[in-house]
């Protein structure tokens, strides 16, 4: 059953299973509660904190760190999740280099932030430890709406809304929920089956329903929802991937890179899952940064991310590309792919340098080819299906204020909805204030 | 290179670092380790009365308050005095002082108040070769409530009734160890001197609970459910020595009484700080106990570093050099003028410097969008708050208003001449100048 290390092709079980479970292990580990206290002390409690404005969901992070340095980590788990209530998971996969912890003073004075992402963890791991559920809903108001997926934005506003009193029903598509907290996320952030436990947790809230296998334009219609509920929020994220739009794309072993992520993520054995032993990664953000850095840890050989532009221009950060290329990614910057080499097995894909000619990104002449018996392509997601009488706008969800779609009663938020990072947080900041939105708005109407 | 060796009160030792009489001096056992480390001196722990010993509680004994690290910054203590037999101390003391000759070696003794018992143990334990006594009149806990200790610490009629009873009785030197356990030092100090002391030795510990457990609702250190007051030491009680330490050196009636400073010395900066205050040399317990001897090594590097960075040959050379700069409040030069500046190039923008003054202070300093702070020379009355809050060292510092420039506060000029409160003329009592 193991493949050799330096076997070519797409083989599964390149590592023992010891060495795969370890190298998949969490990528910041929790914290011990000394080590909590120690890094702890080291936040100098800001006036009007540049992190709490660096936060998309705004949390008191001086608040909660003195909460934890005091030695009540519960308390300060509740200042995160009266903010965000999906703190936890945000704990693992905030990209906090650019968010809290680049604005963290001490990231100015010494180079070395306050660890708030880990202290964030140890907070909000400590509360949802003890199994306890820190918030109660206000009497019920009678008014259901319906919230279409389960990821972080859904899974927001639906706490939200049933926080203030509502009923929220979700229509989630896939057979379980979580969103790209359970299917897009690299594994060693979120290990354990994380993102589960935090569902489970979270709608202990009560007053959420999720109906699962639930797609809408499939077995659901915005029309019927908006004649069922009160309010509709859209958070069904981007379903569809951007293709390379080149000859033999559909040669095998040329993989999107979320279903690859995805596999990961639900993968019981990584010993099972098939890895190339050379493999090459498409595009410059996270989703190719998680699939480079997962082939490596199943074992593959040579993994390279070939990104069009320079390094400055990805949107993967600093720590993501550093963090690669410690795992042993090479990453290539300006070069394209021109052409997918092999015929009907992938041997290997040929770029193109690029150039910025008046502004606009040119490929050369100059060509190389990259041996591969692996490609994901990890250029972008794209929002599938979204109901046709939704204004679009730059290919997401129009939407104003808190999330208004240009339907009444409408709200979006999330991925699929235009303005913000396409960052969990972010889709949790969203879903929160589209929720507030919606109740202001239910109660006007009332 | 600096020469360390020190005679204190007549009693030589190779530095000024003795370990203070406590735990670490308990033992022959101990005292030797020390020695070998390379401690100047140590007052071995207190001796008692002949007879039965007294009882220790089994334990806890020690009562912490910690910083974030669990770095220990202060400590209680409710062990009492030496609780082995007085003449195996003696045969220890005795074996300890042959094989460390150049090393002091002092005994710290407590009978009961009672001429008789202080004339017969005194020239009994001189028999051992010991360079001098120390009176333990401070100890706050267990003895005090027997009529030791502090209890005679804080009568000045008892501390010098005492000493004078000692002096009849030895010709050795006599320290006499103060309580800091009293409204002024200043009458303590003075008994010894008066009762005839060589030397006083200051401060003990401090009455003090360290915390109460939450949980059982007691004291801590804790014992079977309840606990007591004992004596606190360590870094956190350093300030309260030093000023006691000032008071007496700066005093006329006591001036140029030799000093041992005792009080949370943990570095060579700080027993350099008691000594340029006063003391002529430090007693050390709390930083060898959360240490170990070792750390005498950073002491004696350190203090022979920086006397040789300012030029300073010997011990005595800078004995006492700060005292002339301790002063009263009333004799402070009014006119002195300063106002924070802000280094922007060093700020981090953590806005600690426009929370305490803005809440707490005088609304001297200004934050804008982009979070630079400024200070309002018109609002500022230099409190130094912002220095102290102030996370990055020097980034925030005094500048003083040379004569001449005017003060934006109060509208006035800056004076050439010194002036302070005894000849200002909101002060009712004030001499004009003429």
């Amino acid at each position: 059953m193991t493949a050799h290390l330096r076997a070519s092709g797409v083989a599964a079980g390149r590592l023992d299973k010891e060495t795969a479970e370890a190298n998949f292990d969490d990528l910041h580990p929790a914290y011990a509660s000394h080590e909590a206290m120690v890094a702890a002390d080291r936040c100098y409690f800001c006036h009007d904190a540049p992190c709490i404005t660096a936060c998309p969901t705004a949390i008191d992070i001086p608040l909660f760190i003195r909460q934890i340095a005091t030695g009540t980590p519960e308390a300060a788990a509740e200042t995160i999740l009266e903010q965000n209530i999906l703190g936890g998971m945000c704990a693992r996969v905030c990209p906090t280099e650019t968010l809290c912890e680049q604005a963290c003073v001490r990231e100015a004075a010494e180079g070395k932030p306050v660890e708030i992402g880990r202290l964030q963890r140890h907070a909000t791991d400590t509360l949802m430890a003890q199994g306890v559920h820190p918030f109660e809903r206000a009497a019920r108001s009678g008014k259901t709406v319906a919230v279409v997926g389960a990821g972080p934005a859904g899974l927001a506003c639906a706490h939200r809304l049933a926080m203030l009193g509502h009923d929220a029903v979700i229509f989630e598509a896939r057979a379980k929920g979580g969103g790209l907290n359970e299917f897009g996320i690299a594994a060693y952030k979120s290990t354990q089956d994380f993102a589960q436990k935090e569902l489970d947790w979270l709608l202990k809230i009560g007053g959420i329903e999720i109906r699962y296998g639930q797609a809408l334009g499939d077995t659901i219609s915005l029309s019927g929802l908006r004649e069922e509920f009160d309010a509709v929020f859209l958070g069904m994220g981007l379903g569809g991937v951007n293709a390379l739009s080149l000859e033999g794309e559909g040669t095998g072993n040329v993989l999107d890179a979320v279903d690859f992520i995805a596999d990961l993520r639900q993968a019981e054995d990584m010993t099972q899952l098939p890895v190339g032993r050379r493999v090459v990664v498409i595009g410059g953000g996270m989703t190719a940064v998680d699939a480079a850095v997962q082939s490596k840890l199943l074992g593959a050989e040579d993994v390279t991310i070939v990104y069009r532009r320079g390094s400055d221009a990805m949107s993967a950060s600093k720590f993501e590309q550093d963090l690669a290329q410690q795992k042993g990614v090479r990453i290539l910057c300006n070069a394209a792919p021109v052409g997918i080499e092999g015929n009907g097995s992938l041997t290997g894909v040929t770029f193109a340098y690029t150039d910025t000619r008046g502004g606009k990104l040119v490929t050369t002449d100059e060509t190389f080819t990259l041996p591969a018996d692996q490609l994901f392509k990890a250029i972008g997601q794209t929002l599938d299906g979204a109901p046709e009488d939704l204004a679009l706008e730059r290919g997401k969800i129009a939407v104003v204020a808190a999330g208004r779609t240009s339907v009444d009663g409408v709200w979006a938020g999330g991925d699929c909805a235009l303005g913000g990072d396409d960052l969990t947080v972010t889709a949790v900041a969203e879903g929160r204030d589209a929720a507030l939105d919606i109740h202001a708005k239910l109660a006007g109407a009332s | 290179m600096a020469d360390l060796t020190t005679t204190f009160c007549g009693i030589t030792s190779p530095n000024p670092f003795w370990l203070a009489s406590a735990p670490p001096t308990d033992k022959e056992y101990n005292v030797r380790r020390a020695f070998e480390a390379g401690w100047g001196g140590a007052v071995w722990k207190t001796l008692g009365m002949e007879g039965p010993p007294v009882v220790n509680v089994n334990g806890p004994r020690y009562g912490a308050i910690w910083g974030a690290d669990r770095r220990l910054l202060g400590l209680n203590n409710i062990e009492l005095i030496t609780d082995r037999p007085l003449s195996v101390n003696l045969e220890e003391m005795t074996r300890v002082k042959k094989d460390f000759p150049d090393h002091a070696l002092v005994a710290s003794v407590m009978v009961p108040c009672e001429e008789a018992a202080w004339k017969e143990i005194l020239p009994r334990i001189a028999e051992t070769g010991c360079d001098g006594f120390e009176l333990n009149f401070g100890c706050p806990h267990g003895m005090a409530e027997r009529g030791m200790g502090s209890a005679v610490g804080q009568v000045p009629e008892y501390i010098e009734m005492v000493t004078r009873w000692c002096k009849e009785a030895t010709g050795l030197p006599v320290i006499v160890k103060l309580t800091p356990n009293i409204t002024n030092i200043l009458g303590p100090a003075q008994a010894a001197k008066d009762g005839g002391a060589d030397a006083v030795s200051l401060i003990n510990t401090i009455n003090s609970i360290t915390s109460v457990n939450l949980d059982d609702m007691s004291p801590e250190p804790m014992i079977d459910g309840k606990g007591t007051h004992g004596g606190y030491c360590g870094p956190a009680v350093k300030p309260i020595a030093l000023n006691m330490v000032a008071e007496i050196a700066r005093n006329p009636s006591t001036y140029g009484m030799p000093i041992s400073g005792i009080g949370g010395v943990t570095t060579w900066r700080d027993a350099a700080e008691f000594m340029a205050l006063g003391a002529g040399n430090v007693q050390v317990c709390t930083a060898a106990m959360t240490y170990g001897f070792k750390i005498v090594q950073e002491m004696i590097s350190g203090l022979s570093q920086w006397m040789d960075e300012k030029g300073h040959t010997r011990v005595e050379d800078i004995v006492g050099r700060a005292v002339p700069n301790v002063t009263d409040w009333q004799y402070l030069n009014l006119n002195h003028v300063t106002k924070a500046r802000i280094s922007q190039a060093d700020c981090i923008k953590c806005g600690r410097c426009y929370a305490a003054c803005e809440d707490t202070s005088h609304q001297a300093i200004t934050m804008s969008p982009d979070r630079v702070f400024e200070v309002q020379d018109d609002e500022c009355v230099a409190c130094n708050l912002c220095v102290n809050v102030c996370p990055v060292e020097n980034c925030i510092t005094m500048e003083v208003l040379e004569p001449g420039m005017v003060d934006e506060r109060t509208g006035q000029t800056v004076e050439a001449e010194p002036a302070n409160w005894t000849m200002h003329p909101n002060n009712p009592s004030a001499t004009a100048a003429e």
